[in-house]
């Protein structure tokens, strides 16, 4: 049995140590050891994106991701988005307009939205729909997750805009 | 699904990554952006008992653009050449290829090298380089050589490469005229049912020069001479691209998967194809 | 005082009631990732379990060497049937009658079955452990087939004695399960005999699986200290889990406690009882140890479950003109290795008999035909009532392969045939009574909607673009009427293991006005914590804000059947109310002590009692509540709490129209849906965000089982569409928008008139999407063609009709 080996990553601004196989895969290493369960396991096989979180500032699926390959690096995920006081554009609209339902899916959506909105602040629907299309819903059929992305892209502009 | 154990290595040169080869033999591989790999780790259909992560070595990162040439270092991601100005001026056919590859996140972490490396029939970076005339360069204890891409691929997971070499970039000539990549598929995420590269340098009302290569209709991409050759000297006329289809048509044998049988994909071929000489003629 | 000011829309807008577009109480917890699934759930001491399962179709199995798996470190135990044996947990009984193997014992009959379960220190121990267990299997001949398996010397259930009658009445040969046959056979044959027109195909629904995106699992832990067995699970009926551990385990009912977390979509999915579930329980009660398991996708999809496979062999019989005078059935069921379909105990094909569709057909037959193969056993509802999907895609494909045979508009078609809404309560043939319905009404605002006649001579032209070589492109107008049957349902003729299926609530309303109910049934995102409050904010005048609605621990909730088959709203939404009622016909009392008039002399406004002809003499549901626990009223007992169990009086009946637009390219088989409206009607509409959600997430499913989603076999039983590269869920880029619209009919039995909507889409959409690409090769010759459709049948279709040239 290869020896369990040194992990050091930043979580959510919280530096966090611990001693892994490098096997462990990065999903199951916020699940269970820093009980961060907002990421899910959907598939297990890189397509439904259930399990993204950001590394290193790149939305990434945490399933297909050895713990090893990430040691050293900065991650965000839906914990790290908003607080309950606090919550982001995105999870305020993807409530407002009914954008999830069972919200199995859902901390994997908004982590990938916050991203597609920083790389394109002002996406149409048809890049709302080719930028979130690494993410799976089996419930909402989309047409809400994508109304929500639009509602909050506009509102993140407006304030932009008030702001300047 | 969890893996079988291995040992983890992340060294910064690549000497360490070439002894770690030497001697681990065949028990050690190499991973890039892991998303072939880490999969079929998953599913225990690989076993890799020693792991050496390239991330960390030195020389494999960056796109180069200069004297006609460009060069792809083994690290680059699908999501870099997406986002790179430079090669979507110089060779607009990567990121046009690039954007129907899986997905944004798979595309972040996916890299060229990895992908032209793995050797299975459904990646569409190895038509695409062998459309473009690529070279790899491999490094080994022997010290480095290159290898053109239409001479790269063996059989399905079988290269050129040998296992204790990495490959380290992929250069070509920057392409000259029209341009198109055009893939049939499911869905999202899904690999070509059939998909075609292609290039076409036009002169006056004919065709100068012309290069073609499908994806997945084959245990190895199929770069089709005979297809290309039709093309060149004529206006591209319904004859000429009949001749083309026929020569690829000729080269090609795909196998009946959940995609569909024989004679789909054939015909399928044969319309992807003719859309993308099309598409490529009309920006050409 | 604030009240007098408010109008009485101020009033009803801050209750925040029926017909309130009000968002989700749910989504703060999950839009944070707070949400609470089975697998967040981590327990002190938890062992991880995990499945040794059979790479064979159908294979005896000679040995099990384990040896070699518990020797590794970590590993606690390996379970195989011998272990099970002893306490007669090798074998489970279904829902169906039937009984099926927790763990493979002496063979296996599907790929992926469970043999051996592994309980390990952690995951990864454990996925080495299964490696490590050696099976000696000896393969034996497979059959995939249910016409080749009526027919084949191979038995595949050893088990079942020959000869023997099933759970189900007679079998006709070994692999054979039950007949069902409902209907006047002798009349129906006779009209077709006679009628001026028949028209016959067999239409295939293909096996397919609810594949939500969480898959199953359960936590087991049993407290041997207290006696207490605590189980954690994906369950869409806890109470159902409690009572079949209790009656399989012998610990009392009293000791048992399933709680259903949060759970991430169930589609059906999670109604059944899998082996995973007893083996954590046993593994539990073994170690002493909380066990979890949670299956992986590929797991998911090869073993847990499947939905539909049925042959539909049809008949229907018809004037000239085009009225329908008969409707002929025969199905053949592919039920897999063990029949575990999850149906109303005396309805083997579920309601299936719901086959004469919207229309009004004076006789009819159906006969129905279970069969085993070497698959998966299963059979649910996926988003749908019991075999309702397959019965209405059945007979939408057959009134479009009827107005192929008559050569008239598929539309008119259906018109003539409506039941008339002057009909209803409307008896079928196949004896449904069905409650309600304006047919006519919502048809022709659908076809008005999308300009129906614009589109058929749109489509006119396109066929004769294509004939011209000008486009390669046809274009189908998908069209679908359905009914649904849900909400099962009356006890008198609906239980599952012989619990019937009523449901109930449980209210108490707090000092200060606000309360909690709790109910039988459990959310998969239909949003219950946000609609059930709505009902019972209408019901007794307290803001929905103040109501907290809770499911899903069996210590809590009263006992109910749970949630699938769109049975909440009309089942344990009816209990709301009723408890609701019970809560108010109370506070009125109270009322009208406080206001010192009797108690005929107040009524309920809104949210407060007001004393007849007075309105400004009032006490507000508030200030009742309060009364209730301060005040010694003469002839009452203090408090104020009521429990509902309601017991149906009949299954509601939801309708639908909806159109597809479609254009199909012929050369690569890829369609594309240019347009699609939906027009639901539900009845009484309790939140129309969430009605129009489900309407959306329904049709994606539909979209996907139509358009290529399927659980496909190879000859040796292999499964192969094992992965979501193959199993087909549709990503946001194929998935298009949709129009939704609604006309509403209340069901005139349900306290408050609302007959669910979760599952319609399903139903509706999967014919509607069908019919869309059919209908584009009509006009060359096409009568049916079978599901999926993905881009190679598609192709295949196109190509045999000779359109590639
Ligand atoms: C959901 C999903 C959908 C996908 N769809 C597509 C698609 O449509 N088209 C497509 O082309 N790909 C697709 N892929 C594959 C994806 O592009 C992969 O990332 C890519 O094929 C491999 O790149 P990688 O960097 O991840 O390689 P890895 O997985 O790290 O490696 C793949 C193989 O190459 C070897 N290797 C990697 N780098 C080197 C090197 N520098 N030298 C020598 N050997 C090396 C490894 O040892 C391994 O055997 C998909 C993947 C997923 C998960
Ligand atoms: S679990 Fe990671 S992509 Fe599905
Ligand atoms: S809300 Fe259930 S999967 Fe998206």
């Amino acid at each position: 049995m290869p020896d369990k080996m040194h992990v050091k990553l930043t979580v959510n601004g919280e530096a966090q140590e611990f001693l892994a196989e490098p096997r462990e895969l990065l999903i199951y290493a916020l699940r269970e050891r820093l009980n961060l369960t907002g990421p899910h396991v959907g598939c297990d096989t890189s397509h439904c994106g259930a399990c993204t979180v950001i590394v290193d500032g790149k939305t990434v699926k945490s399933c297909t991701l050895f713990v090893a390959q990430a040691n050293g690096a900065e991650i965000t995920t839906i914990e790290g988005l908003g607080s309950p006081d606090d919550l982001s554009p995105l999870q305020r609209a993807f409530r407002e307009h009914h954008g999830l339902q069972c919200g199995f899916c859902t901390p994997g959506m908004i982590t990938r939205a916050t991203k597609l909105l920083e790389e394109n602040p002002t996406p149409t629907e048809e890049e709302v729909r080719f930028g979130m299309a690494g993410n799976l819903c089996r419930c909402t059929g989309y047409q809400n997750i994508v109304k929500s992305i639009l509602a909050a892209a506009a509102e993140i502009n407006a304030a932009k805009e008030a702001a300047e | 699904m969890i893996p079988a154990p291995f040992e983890y290595y992340r060294p910064r040169e690549m000497a360490a990554v070439l002894a770690l080869l030497a001697e681990h033999g065949d028990e050690a591989r190499v991973m890039a952006g892991g998303h072939s790999l880490i999969p079929m780790m998953k599913l225990r259909m690989a076993e890799v008992p020693h792991l050496i992560d390239l991330q960390d070595v030195e020389g494999l990162s960056g796109i180069t653009v200069s004297g006609g040439e460009i060069r792809l270092g083994a690290m680059v991601t699908q999501a870099e050449i997406i986002d790179s100005k430079e090669l979507a001026q110089a060779a607009p056919i990567l990121r046009e290829a690039a954007l129907q590859i899986a997905d944004p996140q798979v595309r972040a972490m996916g890299t060229v090298g990895g992908n032209v490396a793995n050797g299975d029939p459904g990646n569409d970076m190895p038509g695409l380089m062998q459309c473009l005339g690529a070279r790899f360069t491999l490094v080994g204890p022997e010290g480095e050589r290159e290898v053109a891409a239409r001479d790269f691929y063996e059989a399905a997971y079988m290269t050129e490469r040998d296992d204790d070499e990495v490959l380290t970039a992929v250069a070509f000539a920057v392409p000259e005229g029209g341009y198109a990549y055009e893939k049939q598929k499911r869905k999202i995420g899904d690999y070509a049912t059939a998909a075609a590269a292609v290039q076409i340098r036009r002169e006056g009302a004919s065709c100068a020069a012309a290069s073609i290569a499908m994806t997945n209709l084959s245990d190895t991409p199929v770069w089709s001479e005979a297809a290309a050759e039709a093309l060149v000297g004529t206006e591209l006329g319904p004859e000429a691209i009949e001749a083309a289809v026929t020569a690829m048509l000729a080269e090609i044998d795909p196998s009946e998967d959940n995609r569909g049988p024989v004679e789909f994909k054939r015909h399928a071929a044969v319309v992807i194809l003719r859309r993308a000489i099309a598409r490529a003629w009309s920006r050409a | 005082m604030k009240d007098d000011v408010e109008s009485r829309e101020d009033r009803t807008a801050g209750l925040k009631g029926l017909g309130c577009a009000r968002r989700r109480v749910e989504d703060l917890r999950f839009t944070q990732g707070k949400g609470n699934y089975v697998d967040d759930i981590k327990l002190p001491g938890m062992l991880h379990g995990d499945f040794v399962r059979s790479p064979y179709a159908h294979a005896r199995i000679k040995s099990i060497d384990a040896s070699a798996a518990l020797a590794l470190d970590g590993v606690v135990a390996v379970l195989t049937a011998e272990d099970l044996a002893p306490l007669g947990l090798h074998w489970m009984p279904t829902l169906a009658g039937d009984k099926q193997m927790v763990l493979a014992d002496g063979k296996v009959l599907f790929q992926g079955q469970e043999v051996a379960f592994v309980v390990a220190r952690d995951r990864y121990v454990a996925a080495d452990a299964v490696e490590l267990v050696e099976v000696e299997y000896e393969d034996l001949p497979v059959i995939t087939d249910p016409f080749e398996s009526l027919k084949s010397d191979v038995v595949l259930r050893e088990d079942l004695e020959p000869g023997a009658d099933g759970a189900h009445g007679p079998r006709k040969h070994h692999n054979h399960i039950f007949t069902w046959e409902v209907g006047d056979k002798e009349t129906t044959e006779q009209v077709l005999e006679e009628a001026e027109v028949v028209a016959e195909e067999m239409v295939y629904y293909h096996r397919t699986h609810p594949c939500p995106l969480e898959t199953c699992g359960a936590v087991a832990s049993m407290d041997k200290v207290n006696g207490k067995l605590t189980i954690y699970g994906t369950f869409q009926a806890p109470h159902a889990v409690r009572t079949v551990v209790s009656l399989l385990s012998g610990i009392e009912e009293h000791n048992i406690r399933v709680i259903s977390p949060d759970i991430g979509g169930g589609f059906g999915n999670k109604v059944g009882v899998y082996p995973g579930y007893v083996c954590s329980v046993v593994a539990s009660i073994v170690t002493g140890k909380p066990v979890k398991w949670v299956e992986d996708r590929m797991e998911n999809l090869m073993s847990t479950a499947f939905a539909r496979d049925y042959w539909m062999q049809g008949k229907i019989a018809a004037t000239r003109e085009g009225k329908i005078t008969g409707l002929w059935c025969h199905t053949t069921a592919d039920h897999g290795g063990f029949d575990a379909c999850a149906d109303p105990t005396k309805f083997p094909a579920g309601f299936m008999n719901i086959c004469t569709g919207s229309y009004d057909i004076p006789v009819a037959y159906l006969a129905v035909d279970g069969v085993y193969t070497n698959k998966a056993p299963g059979g649910v509802s996926y988003r749908c009532s019991f075999r309702v999907t397959e019965a209405i895609y059945f007979i939408e494909r057959m009134i479009e392969v009827l107005a192929i045979k008559l050569n008239v508009d598929a539309a008119e078609l259906r018109r003539i045939n409506f039941i008339r809404k002057d009909q209803f309560p409307y008896q079928s043939a196949l004896g449904w009574e069905y409650d309600s319905g304006d047919y006519h009404t919502a048809w022709d605002k659908a076809l008005a909607a999308v300009d129906y006649k614009g589109l058929r001579e749109e489509q006119a032209q396109r066929v004769e673009d294509f004939k011209a070589g000008k486009t390669r492109k046809l274009m189908g107008v998908g069209l679908t009427f359905f009914t649904e049957i849900v909400g099962a349902g009356p006890v008198k003729n609906c239980d599952i293991l012989g619990l019937g299926m009523f449901d109930s609530c449980e209210i108490r309303i707090h000092p200060t006005g606000s309360a909690i109910a709790r109910l039988g049934t459990i959310s998969q995102g239909q949003g219950h914590a946000t609609t059930f409050a709505q009902i019972l904010a209408s019901e007794i005048g307290l803001p929905a804000d103040s109501i907290t609605i809770e499911e899903g621990d069996t210590d809590t909730a009263p006992y109910g059947l749970g949630t699938y088959g769109s049975r909440s709203t009309p089942v344990a939404g009816a209990a709301t109310a009723m408890a609701g009622r019970k809560i108010r016909a109370k506070a009125q009392m109270i009322a009208a002590y406080l206001l010192e008039v009797h108690d005929d002399d107040v009524e309920f406004d809104i949210d407060r009692f007001v004393v007849k002809g007075a309105p400004e003499r009032f006490k507000t549901m508030k200030e009742i509540a309060f009364a209730a626990y301060n005040q010694a009223i003469p002839g009452i007992e203090p408090g104020l709490e009521a429990v509902s169990y309601y017991d149906p009086p009949n299954m509601t009946y939801p309708f639908g129209a909806y159109v597809c637009v479609m254009d199909i390219d012929v050369d690569t088989g890829v369609p594309e849906i240019r347009r699609f409206y939906a027009l639901d009607d539900c009845g009484t509409r309790i939140n129309p965000m969430i009605i129009e959600g489900q309407v959306h997430g329904g049709l994606t499913e539909a979209l996907a089982v139509a358009l290529g989603q399927e659980i496909a076999y190879d000859d040796l039983g292999n499964v192969k569409t094992g992965t979501l590269m193959d199993f087909f869920l549709p990503t946001a880029w194929e998935t298009p928008n949709y129009e939704t619209d609604h006309t509403v009919t209340p069901s005139p039995h349900h306290p408050i008139g609302a007959k669910g909507v979760g599952e319609s889409p399903h139903v509706g959409g999967v014919p509607c999407f069908s019919n869309a690409v059919n209908d584009a090769f009509r006009a060359f010759g096409l009568t049916h063609t079978q599901m999926p459709h993905d881009h190679w049948r598609i192709w295949k279709t196109a190509n045999r009709l000779g359109l590639h040239g």
